[in-house]
Parts: structure tokens; sequence; C-alpha cells
């Protein structure tokens, strides 16, 4: 190694792929993996975002999973836990509505109404 | 290397590798696959999680979830369960990880909760065969930032300030054994680290070199820029092999990438790292044996002085430090000496890393900031005394050390404490013992072990720990006088005073603390030939009670060696003590319990 | 220059003196064991354990660097006791065969428990057994004797440079011994003695014809006539005949022989030992004086001289002889016989 930038670029370049090893500070996107949510096509749903998050480097993003998050007719589900907000539940998420959660939610803040659970009900 | 959702790490540290590591790893892949989740989830083995006792040790990440003896049966579930639908299997978490039913984070169990890690902080976090992973963890910028910012005096410097002292049993300030070794003269120079742990019990070193190898490498370089050497020897006992291949790695890996070899970080700096692999003698840990040892000598101590600082391995001034000391030093430099300096005790700053062993629930690895009070480390952290049995003692520094009573359990940690109680710090083994344990017996099996260990060099060592052997096997026989004691005590001294090496100067110590604090016991031995514990074999005695005896003659048949006499229906059964070989036998094979051991 | 205070005597010494230096200097004895000036200092015995204030321990005097302002004393109680307690340790496992013992009255075993009054042990326990190796021509190695000072392997590692011997095993069970125990006649060994000369007991003891005592025999310091190095020994006279060689401490062999000078003096007094020239005569050796001797060598050399030239004589020199010898050699063959045939048996 020649130089700390060379040093600094490995850590960056790992730092996001066990950081959820780390602390469980930042955002935490949690996607129902219960029998349900899988047969209504949550997998690709996860690796949408998995894709997303490692596209965007977001360095404090978790993407998780959990069971049955208890509204299985709406699933596929995901929950976005973000520091100082209220938890954000999106329903019938595709792969193409990750996209958008993530830009919108994830990276500029701004939740995006017409997905979530909310929005639904009405 | 890919991203993934969930990471499960597989503790692979020698303690959880001998409960079946190995095939938990195999089994979590198989299952992965079967799952279709190699893609989402990675298995990393790691280093040593501390909490052996509940080994082997699986925890996934994000949840944090610490599943606790996890056999290969268990796989299916956690795969299917927790990995597939996000389920926590909450039955086979660690008891004391879930409250509520919800699971407590890591930090939060109480084993942990009192803990500091700083020489385990990447033990069972980064996969140790992985340079990144270290990097990722803040790695190898202690080094960049000594060889870029710093000068080598103000490395000793923040070494000095941060009080921090040899971790290896001495307590010498390491700050201190720098500067000599920079300001001795000398054409040549070289890095040692000890990594001969031997007191039995202690695995500290093992759990860093197998969780952490990397920042032994990186410690060994900042030590080699601030003493101006470059080249350094990890001596490490060959009877770890797990820790020589992960270091191995570390070093060849470290090498790859030009963080060892010549130029690193573009700068003037060169350093290399050989391993030096030891053959299991205990003696080969005290540093003027180890150096000739790595010199291909026999391992026999040399005397001190010359120091290593000035005279140490081809007799040129070497710095060696104990691996835990090593692995405090990136940390020190990155957060600065005042931070680690908050930490501890007036005299002992810091953390030290202790193995708890013996009478213990939770057996395992430690790591406590300096001044911890013994209780909490045994009654909290360790979970007190299985099976509601009283604490007798605590047994610290190894063979080097002695047994501190339940009177001193508030005692703070630190060197000088435990050093002013006849024990010593040593290398961090605590062993701890309760009523059923003899006093005088411990000081036996620790005694048997430095005559095992004495190199043979000097006179009072090699002769007299065996003579004090002999004497305590004479005690625990029942074959002891009041004069042996006195005997006992005497030679101990003559040993401590004149032996050559601090393997001989501190191999009476479990004799002279148990003598300090356990005197009665020695007593009952040699006066009323009597084990108060009941351990000492040779003095205990089966007694037939004539009261309860149904002359039924079934302890008779169990006897061995035939020395229960009776006459079935009619006569009490009677124990011929002369013959008995103390099986307990008959003891057992009593359905009415009419015979006692006393 | 360093000042340090011993047994409240003053002494002033060289930086890097050791404590036993010093107090040698002034006249103090300590005893030691293990300890040879010429060997790098190893501290094995303990016996020359000294204390210095301060100090938490007592220290070993060969290997401790004298100090400014360091007050030691050297028989203080505590150190009594501890040197009593390294005898007991010692005597513990060593045979009480004094009676019978070839080293007594040379033994500083024999000594220092006399002289701090160890009648015996006062440990019962295991005892070293070792077969006595006799299988060395000139000394026989007891290893029971032997308290592990570690001498004999340093002198021979360290200044005869044959590492024949070594340490084997570890803690009480450690012995010296050949490489895989095989005994000495399966190993380097050179038989140069220097391990039995330098051995403080009776481990390590020369194959004597005769019987003596040390205290019945007289030194009698002369150089070695084997070769031309100038190694000094004392023959060990007794009845005014040789019973031991030790070497002594000269300028060219610092206290070392080799096995020639060490064990081959017996011819000395040997019946066959040639005491006067001898003169073929009608086919038989006829004992002759020197001058006839002479007369015979100077009538023959001159017949040859005479009848094939100086060229078909030549002279063999002998390391045996001095220096001064073997330049008067060549000069009478160049000078006087006038032949460049001269050799010597130290270039072959």
């Amino acid at each position: 190694m020649k130089s700390i930038q060379e040093l600094e670029k490995m850590r960056q370049e790992t730092l996001e792929k066990v950081n959820l090893r780390r602390d469980r500070k930042g955002t935490r996107i949690v996607v129902g993996m219960a029998t349900c949510g899988i047969s209504a096509g949550a997998r690709p749903v996860l690796m949408a975002l998995l894709e997303e998050v490692k596209k965007r480097g977001l360095e404090d993003v978790t993407v998780t999973q959990t069971g049955c998050i208890g509204v299985c007719r709406l699933e596929p589900m995901i929950e976005v836990y973000k520091e100082g907000e209220e938890k954000t539940t999106y329903v019938e998420v595709t792969a193409e509505k990750v996209k958008k959660i993530l830009l919108d939610h994830i990276v500029n803040g701004k939740v995006v109404y017409e997905y979530t659970i909310g929005a639904y009900e009405k | 290397m890919e991203l993934y959702r969930s990471h499960v790490l597989v503790c692979g540290g020698t303690g959880c590798t001998s409960s079946g590591c190995l095939k938990i790893v195999e089994k979590l892949g198989e299952e992965l696959k079967k799952h279709e989740l190699e893609k989402e989830v990675q298995v990393v083995k790691t280093g040593c999680f501390g909490l052996c006792e509940a080994g082997p040790i699986v925890i996934v990440y994000p949840e944090g979830a610490f599943y606790s003896r996890v056999k290969p049966e268990d796989v299916e579930r956690i795969a299917e369960e927790h990995l597939l639908k996000g389920r926590i299997v909450t039955d086979l978490l660690f008891k004391d990880s879930v409250e509520a039913d919800k699971i407590k984070s890591i930090e939060q169990v109480t084993f942990y909760k009192k803990q500091q890690r700083i020489a385990l902080r990447n033990c069972g976090i980064i996969n140790p065969e992985s340079i990144e992973e270290y990097v990722a963890f803040d790695g190898y910028s202690a080094l960049a930032k000594v060889l870029t910012e710093m000068k080598p005096e103000a490395v000793i410097d923040v070494l000095k300030r941060s009080g921090l002292r040899g971790r290896g049993g001495g307590g010498f300030p390491t700050g201190m054994k720098w500067e000599f070794t920079a300001k001795a003269q000398g054409d040549q120079k070289y890095v040692a680290c000890n990594a001969d742990e031997g007191d039995p019990g202690a695995f500290m070193d093992r759990s860093v070199l197998e969780g952490d190898p990397h920042a032994i490498v990186e410690a060994m370089a900042i030590a080699g820029y601030a003493i101006g050497a470059d080249m350094g020897y990890v001596y490490i006992r060959a009877e770890y092999p797990i820790a020589v291949s992960r270091l191995q790695i570390a070093i060849n890996d470290a090498k790859k990438h030009g963080l060892l070899g010549k130029n690193i970080f573009g700068t003037d700096f060169n350093f290399d790292l050989e391993i030096r692999l030891g053959a299991g003698a205990f003696v080969c840990g005290e540093e003027t044996a180890l150096i000739n040892s790595i010199e291909g000598k026999r391992g026999m101590p040399r005397p001190r002085p010359p120091f290593p600082a000035h005279k140490g391995i081809w007799n040129k001034p070497t710095v060696l430090n104990n691996v835990e000391t090593y692995a405090n030093i990136p940390q020190i430099i990155l957060k600065g000496a005042e931070w680690y300096s908050s930490i501890g005790t007036e005299r002992s700053k810091g953390t030290k890393v202790f193995a708890l062993g013996g009478k213990i629930n939770n057996t395992g690895l430690v790591e406590i900031p300096m001044g911890t009070k013994l209780r909490d480390v045994i009654y909290e952290i360790g979970g007190g005394i299985p099976k509601g049995k009283a604490f007798k003692a605590v047994q610290t520094g190894g063979p080097s050390g002695g047994c501190i009573p339940a009177d001193y359990l508030d005692t703070e940690i630190d060197y000088d404490n435990l050093i002013s109680l006849g024990s010593m710090m040593g290398s961090g083994g605590m062993i701890v013992m309760d009523e059923d344990n003899c006093m005088v017996d411990i000081a036996r099996f620790f005694l048997d072990f430095t005559v095992d260990e004495s190199c043979g060099k000097c006179t009072p060592c090699r002769e007299g720990t065996k003579r004090m052997l002999e004497i305590l096997e004479e005690i625990t026989n029942g074959r002891g006088t009041l004069e042996d004691i006195d005997k006992l005590e005497k030679l101990a001294k003559t040993i401590k005073s004149a032996s050559l090496c601090g393997l001989g100067q501190t191999a009476p110590n479990p004799v002279l603390s148990t003598l300090k604090y356990f005197r009665h016991e020695y007593e009952a031995h040699v006066i009323h030939k009597k084990c108060p514990a009941g351990a000492c074999q040779a003095l205990l005695e089966y007694i037939v009670i004539a009261d309860i005896c149904k002359k039924c003659g079934i302890c008779a048949t169990k006897c061995p060696v035939g020395c229960i006499d009776g006459v079935k229906g009619k006569e009490v059964y009677f124990i011929n003590q002369d013959r008995c070989i103390k099986c307990g036998a008959c003891m057992g094979a009593c359905p009415f319990k009419a015979i006692k051991k006393g | 220059m360093i000042t340090l205070t011993i047994n409240g005597l003053e002494v002033q010494v060289e930086e890097g003196t050791t404590i036993l230096q010093a107090a040698k200097k002034i006249g103090i004895d300590i005893p030691t064991f293990c300890h040879d000036p010429r060997l790098v200092p190893h501290g094995s015995c303990r016996i020359c354990v000294v204390e210095v204030e301060g100090a938490r321990n007592l220290q070993a005097s060969c290997t401790t660097p004298a100090a400014q302002g360091m007050k030691v004393t050297t028989e203080s109680d505590v150190v009594v006791e501890s040197r009593k307690g390294v005898l007991d340790l010692i005597l513990a496992n060593h045979p009480l065969d004094c009676l019978t013992c070839q080293k007594a009255g040379r033994c500083t075993l024999q000594d220092l428990c006399y002289r701090y009054d160890i009648k015996e042990s006062s440990f019962e326990g295991e005892r070293k057994e070792y077969e006595i190796d006799d299988s060395n021509p000139f000394y026989y190695s007891d290893q029971s004797k032997c308290i592990l000072c570690g001498k004999c392997v340093y002198v021979c590692s360290q200044l005869q440079g044959t590492e024949a011997i070594g340490f084997a095993e570890r803690g009480f069970t450690t012995h010296i011994a050949t490489p895989f125990d095989k005994g000495l006649e399966h190993s380097t060994c050179v038989s140069c003695g220097n391990c039995v000369a330098v051995c403080p007991v009776g481990a390590l003891v020369p194959k004597s014809k005769t019987k003596f005592r040390y205290w019945e025999t007289k030194p009698v310091r002369t150089t070695c006539s084997y070769c031309g190095v100038g190694c000094q020994m004392d023959l060990l006279v007794k009845d005014n005949k040789i019973v031991e060689v030790l070497p002594a401490d000269g300028p060219s062999n610092h206290g070392l022989l080799c096995v020639k000078g060490r064990f081959a003096y017996n011819f000395v007094g040997h019946p066959d030992r040639l005491k006067t020239p001898l003169i073929r005569k009608d086919g038989e050796l006829v004992e002759a004086s020197w001058d006839e001797a002479y007369d015979l060598i100077v009538s023959k050399v001159n017949e040859i001289k005479g009848e094939f030239g100086p060229d078909a004589i030549a002279g063999f020199s002998s390391a045996r002889g001095l220096n001064e010898e073997n330049y008067l050699m060549q000069k009478l063959m160049r000078g006087v016989i006038g032949t460049n045939n001269i050799d010597h048996c130290a270039r072959l």
C-alpha cells in the first residue's frame, strides 16, 4: 500500500459490506419474508433493494428481513425505519417501486405516500 | 465481496472448533444452498466471542441474534426459520439474551454488559482471514497515521502517556520499554511478540491471534517504526494451529497489500515479520528464554541485565511485548493516550482480558476495565458459582499467581492490588474455586505444573520445586507433619528470592498464598489427617452408619477389593479402612444412604 | 569508574564489572559453582547470591553489574540462609560418598557444605540415578553426582568449540548428555578433558592409575612439552610421581589443555622410557653417553656430505621443540650443513 488514499478506498469498499455488524444506527429496511411474503414476490423485492443500496453506495442503510408483518393480503410489504421518523410501511411493493422508494424516501427523505399502507387503506 | 442482507457469524476460535463449529459452517452452507440464500446471506467464520461456555456460538446480523450451544441439527431450523423467513428461533438463543420475548442486543447480555472490548474489539466481529474486513474496521489506519503524521518519539510519547503496561504479566510500562529500545545503540533492532501463552487455562492471546491477527501485525509495525527496527518475530506455540495459520495468512495478505515490506505507505519505512514456532515449553514465555529459543538455542533464561532492550535477539536491541499488549496499541494511536488513560485505575490503565474458568457458570473470555471488582467479574459477568455452592477463592496469574479468598472479593482488579494480595495479574487466567476445592490440592496442582515446566537451569527452581511438590504430596496423602509446613514455607522463600527467572521466582506463589489465607486447611491435613473440602482421596473415609444400615449386603457385593465385611440380614456392615481404595462404589450402591464420606 | 560498597568497604571499579569481580578486588570471597570468568555469565547455580540494598530479590553476584552507590552485603543472614537452602537442595540429590569419592579435597560442594555447616540434606525424596559412563578412555562421567552448574557444557561449546555435550530433558530430570544419550564413546568428544578440569564436583573425574588424595599432592607448574604452543600446566606430584595434570592459566592456553597435555603423562615414569641415547652396536641397541651420540652424528653427517654433497641430507624438525629450537635447526641445516632440505612436522 503506497498511500493512505488506497487504504481509505479499501476501507470504504468493505465498510458497506460489513456495516450491518457494526451497529444498528441509520436506516433499516425490513422485508416481510414469511411464507405469505415470499409467495407474493418478496424475494425479487429484497434482491432489488440490495441491488439499489449497493448501486447508490448507501452506507448507513441496512436491508433485513422479518417474518409475517400481519397483513398478508398486502404483501410484499417493506418497513422503513429511519432515525427520527415514524416507521413507514409500504405495501404491494415491486422491484420497480423499490427504486422510487429508495430514491425519494431513503435518499431524499420524501415518503412515497401512494405506496404506503395508509394510502392503500384509503 | 458481495453485499449481503444478513451475516451469520460462526465462532471459529479453538474452543468452538473443538465443540464442533466446523460442522455447523458446513451445514449452513448446505442449508443456504437448499434455500437459495447464498447470495443474500454470508457465513463468516470469526475469532472467539469469549463466551466459550456457550459454544458453538452463532450470531446472526443485523438482528444480533445470539445462538448458543448450536448443534448441527439446529442449523436446519435457523436457516429455514430465521434466515429464510425472518423468525428468530428463540429457544436456541443464549438464555440471557432473551427478555420478555425480545432479543437484547449483545451488548446488553450480562456477560458482555460490564465488559469493554479494546483488545478483543474485532474478535467475533470480523472475518480474521480477510484483510479487507480488518481495514473496514479502521485497521491499519493507526499505522498510516504513525508513518505519515508522527515522529517515532511522538509514538512512544503517546504510549507513555496512555499508561499501557505489559499484559504478559509483568506489567512493565510499555512506553518505557519502547523508549529504552529506541535509545539503545545498535545497527539492527528487532520487534518481537510473545505469543507463547502457557498458563493453564489462559487463552486470551490465542483468541486475539485467531480473531484479529492483523491487529498484531499492525502494532508490531508501529513498534518497528517507533524503535527503529525493520524486522519482527512472532514467537507462537505450535499447539495453536488455528492462530498460526490465521497469523500467517494475515502476514501474507499484509505483504501482498504492501502493509509489510518496503516503503510502507510510500514512506522510507520498511518492516517485515516472521513467525517462529515454539515447541510448548512454558519457560519459553519468559522473555530471555524466548529469545534463546528464537535464536535456535535451548529454551533457558539468560540473566538480566542485560535486558532485551539492550541485548535481545542475536544480542541486538529488541522490544518484546505480549499479544494482548500489542492488540491495544492501534486503538491507543487512533483514539489517543487520554482516551486510554481515562479507563482503569490510577496505576493500571485500560482493560485486561481474563480467561474465566473453574467453578463458574459462564466460563470464557472477558475484557474488563481495570478497577472492576473481582466480585463483579465472578458474580455478574461470570454468572456466579454453579449448583449454588459457596465461593472459596479465585486464583489469578496461573502458576505464578496466588489464591484470593472471599474476604477480598471487593478488591479492584489492577496490577498492584493483586500483587499486594500475594497473587498477580499474570497473563490473565482466573480460576474460580468453590467449597469442594482443597487449597492444598490446588497448590499441589500448580507445583506439579511448575516441576514439569522448570527448565532445569538454576538450582532453586529445578531442585526446590520438586521438593515442594514432594512435601505437598505427603500432606495431601496424609503423611505430612507440622514441620513439613514450616519447611515448605522456608523453601518457598528461598526459591522466590534466589531463582534466576520469573518462573522460579513466582513458582512458590500458589503455596505461599494458600498458606497465607488457608493455613487451617494445611493444618487439618497434617494434624487431623482430614481434607476439609473432601478432595484429597487418601484422607477420605467411607463409613457405614450403623443406625441406617439395613444389613442388605449390597455394598459388600459392589466393593471391588472386598474390604466390606458383615453378615447379610444379621450384622451391620463394616468397611476395612486399610484395604479400602476409596472408590466410592459402596456409597453409590447403598439403597438406604447408609454410607457416608468423611 | 563507579564506586560501590561491599560489606561496608568502598570499592572503585570500571563500569560493567560484576559484583563478584568487585568483591574479589578487595579480597571478599563469594562462593561460586557455575562461574568461570572465561565463559558468558549464565547465573545457574545461585550460590553466589548477595543482598543488594533496595533490590526485590537476592542478586546473583556473578551476573549483576556493579552500580554507582550500590550497597552489597555478601554474608548477611538472608544470604547465608539462601546459600544453605541451595546447598540443602543440591545435597538432596547428590550421593554422600565423600569417603570414597576421588574428588574429595578438590570438591567445591564439599568445601561449601563445610563452610556453611550443612551435614546432610533435610529433604527426602526422589534422587536421580544414572549409570556411570566409562566409555571415554580418559575420564568417567557420573551424572548422579552432577549439580548441573553447566560449566562442562559451556567450556566444551564456548572455549573448546567441540559441542560434544549439552543439556538433555528438563526440570528435575535435566542432565548432561551426549546427543541422544548415546554415551561419550559415540560423541564428538576429543577427550581434551577441559570439562573434567572445570567440574566443581565428582561428576567428571579422570581415570587415574594411582590412588591418591589431592591433599597429598604438590603442584609443579610447567610448560607442556608436547608442542610449541606453550600451554601452562600443573603436574600434581605425589611421592615424586605425577598422578594428574591440571591445566593452569597461561598466556597461550588460558586454563585449557588438549588430550595429550591433560592425560598423556604416564610416559614420564614409564620403565620403557628412553633415558640416554642408544647406539646400535653389532645389531644391538646399547646405551651411550650424549658425547658419544653427538660424535657419531657429526661423523656420519660429514661422511655423507663428503661423499654425496649437502643435499643428500635433510632435517626434520619437531613441534615439540620451541620456536627458538626450530629456528636453530633450520639455521644448522642451511648455514652449517648447507642444504635447504629442512621441514617441520607442523606443516603436515
